[in-house]
């Protein structure tokens, strides 16, 4: 036994050292045209061996620390609480969550520009997860490429403004509805797959609309992608110093305020939230209608759903049309905030963000991956300095996620139906 | 209502079915029995239209279905179980009868969202349908815990309620009994009785309690290394020298 983890804990620590002193130990210098190899700072080199002690110490102790652990007292003392009935807990919930909204929608006008804009990417990024979560969470099809939909949305306003003039409002609808047609083409195919099959096709899938978008110079400027994108009017003022649109007029003379940049950054905030609020409201409603329920079924076993008369195509592409639907909103929010979209934005890491939020949140849950998506989301901008290790952070987080919780921060729960006793 | 004409089905080179003959009446209780690996569960699976047979014909009032994709043979009215269970283990007992409703409930998005009179009055007689069928299955308390957390019997019974929510014309069983006490049988015995009686649906019905058997069917086919062996009303099947041998030599 003591052999046994005295071996363990020295393999461990040496894989500590072999993993972290390339990355951590060695640095890439610039030498006039060469590239050169240095040694990092002694405190780094020493951190590591530090670490790998740590390392070498935890495994050799590891059954003591962890049987200790269990019997510290809980952290939550909220935890062994019972739950509340049912009834009660919904109307507290939907209590909290009106009052978010309310915050929400007055917040703007007190913090930061910056702020704002963080928090218009949140909204954003909440939109794509609860778009996802229809896909993956409830249908349980593994969707790994997702942002193509969010790049179709975001593609379809760029486009149609740069040829066609479209405004944000006409080209709302056009991108969510191109979107979805977009989801149901990738559908066909993808009908018989499932679990990795699945995965890879629709990653496939996601990076040939991004090398798409990259190559075909002609329309869509390649890798300099598309700038200019105008920002959404309000009946027709718009936020910026001098009007551009025809016929169009400018918001702060219409109310004969002094310009100011924030103006046009805290409508854009409140056109995602209400966006996304629509998002979130209309996907709860589908859960709880023959199409979610369908969805979940599908998920839980295909076979029984067939032999109950479901048919697989119709569940499957409705699942794909819808979550990508979303996304083809939030792409055209997207655009409209950059004001300059490129291939760059849509490459395969930020499905694997938009993914690891939908698994964070909890599966199904939108509470949870509303959650997960302003923490995934605020957590980086939060922790600059560690801008480095934004991956390592991610990764450790969901490793231990995983190993803690694995059905997510807030795992999904069903919403009691009540039922009258039949005569 | 059902008659099955000369079907064999075979997977690469075993044919595990081959030139069965069934038929099931209205009103009927017909039995399938016969030793493991007899290709009982294949026949379902032909008839189910999980399987597409590689030989002969299935019809069902009237109709050739050999070929049909399942969820359609489903919606004719031909509505199975399995034999290992499968419910949609995280929702809750009462969305699986929900889900088994849904060529019953209006599943126009816009209707849905809308939440439209029509809609409305069909998920409430879906609920009430689903009520009535929980309480049947003496379920009704239970009807929002997580299906996959009930008892086993309790789960063969809620499999059971999810095929009558759709209305089936004829209920296909997949050894409803297997892992029953001697109570729950019982209780299964007089459930299917009443399925018959009550509600007119024909029963197609696999199992290996032979009392269970003997006891409710109409008649009986005995099936034998994927060959029809013998078929009849109970006591003829009891008396049949080639179906005493298959199960003496087999035990
Ligand atoms: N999908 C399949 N692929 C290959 N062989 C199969 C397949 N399904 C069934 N078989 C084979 O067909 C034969 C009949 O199997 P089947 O499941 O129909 O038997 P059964 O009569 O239902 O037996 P049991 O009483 O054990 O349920 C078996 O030898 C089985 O291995
Ligand atoms: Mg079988």
């Amino acid at each position: 036994m003591a052999t046994h983890n005295l071996k363990h804990a020295l393999f461990c620590a040496i894989v500590t050292v072999v993993i972290a002193y390339p990355i951590l130990g060695l640095d890439l210098v610039a030498q006039g045209t060469q590239i050169g190899l240095e040694g990092a700072t002694p405190t780094t080199i020493i951190s590591i061996f530090l670490a790998a002690g740590i390392v070498f110490l935890f495994q050799l102790f590891r059954d003591n620390i962890m049987g200790n652990l269990g019997k510290l007292p809980k952290l939550n003392p909220l935890s062994g609480r019972e739950p509340m009935p049912a009834e009660k807990r919904a109307k507290v919930e939907a209590w909290v969550l009106t009052a978010i909204i309310v915050l929400a929608l007055f917040w703007p006008f007190v913090v930061s520009r910056g702020s704002v804009d963080l928090a218009t990417l949140v909204l954003i990024y909440i939109m794509l997860a609860l778009g996802l979560n229809v896909v993956v969470g409830l249908a349980g099809l593994l969707d790994l490429g997702y942002v193509a939909f969010y790049a179709v949305g975001a593609y379809t306003f760029a486009l149609l403004y740069q040829y066609f003039g479209f405004t944000f409002w006409m080209a709302l609808p056009v991108g969510a509805l191109l979107a979805a047609t977009f989801g149901m083409v990738l559908g066909f195919p993808v009908l018989r797959l499932r679990g990795d099959y699945l995965a890879i096709v629709t990653l496939g899938f996601g990076e040939i609309i991004r090398i798409l978008l990259n190559n075909w110079t002609a329309v869509t400027g390649g890798p300099n992608g598309i700038g200019g994108i105008p920002d959404p009017t309000l009946f027709g003022m718009e936020f910026g110093r001098r009007v551009k649109g025809e016929g169009n007029t400018s918001f702060h003379e219409t109310f004969g305020i002094a310009y100011s940049g924030e103006h046009k950054v805290i409508f854009l905030y409140l056109i995602a939230l209400v966006l996304a609020v629509i998002t979130a409201l209309v996907i709860r409603r589908l859960m709880r209608m023959p199409v979610g329920r369908a969805w979940e079924a599908l998920r839980e076993d295909e076979i029984a759903a067939r032999s109950l008369g479901l048919s697989r195509t119709a569940v499957k592409l409705s699942a794909f049309t819808i979550g990508a639907f979303f996304a083809g909103f939030a792409g055209t929010v997207f655009a409209s905030k950059q004001g300059f979209i490129s291939p760059e934005s849509f490459v395969f890491l930020e499905s694997a963000i938009i993914l690891a939020i939908v698994v964070l949140g909890g599966m199904g849950s939108q509470i949870g991956v509303i959650l997960a998506a302003i923490a995934v989301t605020i957590l980086p901008e939060l922790a600059r300095e560690f801008s480095d290790f934004r991956m390592l952070v991610f990764g450790a987080a969901m490793v231990l996620m995983m190993v803690w919780r694995p059905q997510g921060l807030m795992p999904m729960r069903r919403i009691p139906i009540s039922l009258k006793r039949q005569e | 209502m059902l008659e099955v004409q000369d079907l064999s089905m075979r997977f690469g080179g075993l044919l595990a079915v081959d030139g069965v003959h069934l038929d099931v009446q209205n009103h009927e209780i017909v039995s399938v029995i016969g030793p493991n690996g007899a290709g009982k569960t294949t026949v379902f699976n032909c008839v189910s239209g999980f399987y597409k047979p590689t030989g002969g014909k299935i019809l069902f009032e009237g109709k050739e279905v050999q070929g049909k994709p399942d969820y359609k043979i489903s919606r004719l009215g031909m509505v199975r179980t399995f034999q290992h269970v499968r419910l949609f283990g995280q929702m809750s007992v009462v969305e699986n009868l929900l889900v088994a409703q849904h060529r019953h409930l209006n599943t126009n998005l816009l209707s849905g969202l809308l939440k439209t009179p029509d809609y409305r009055s069909r998920e409430k007689r879906s609920l009430d349908k689903a009520a009535y069928w929980l309480e049947r299955v003496g379920l009704l308390e239970l009807a929002n815990r997580e299906a996959g957390n009930l008892a086993y019997g309790q789960q063969r019974r809620l499999e059971i309620a999810r095929c009558m929510v759709t209305e089936p014309k004829l209920l296909m069983l997949d050894e409803p009994a297997a892992g029953l006490n001697p109570a729950e049988t019982n209780d299964l015995n007089q459930l299917i009785m009443s399925l018959k009686e009550d509600y007119n649906v024909s029963v197609l019905l696999i199992e290996h309690d032979m009392s269970l058997v003997m006891d409710i069917s109409d008649r009986i086919t005995v099936i034998n290394q994927g060959r029809p062996l013998a078929s009849g009303t109970p006591d003829d099947v009891r008396q049949n020298d080639d179906v005493i041998k298959a199960y003496l030599g087999e035990a």
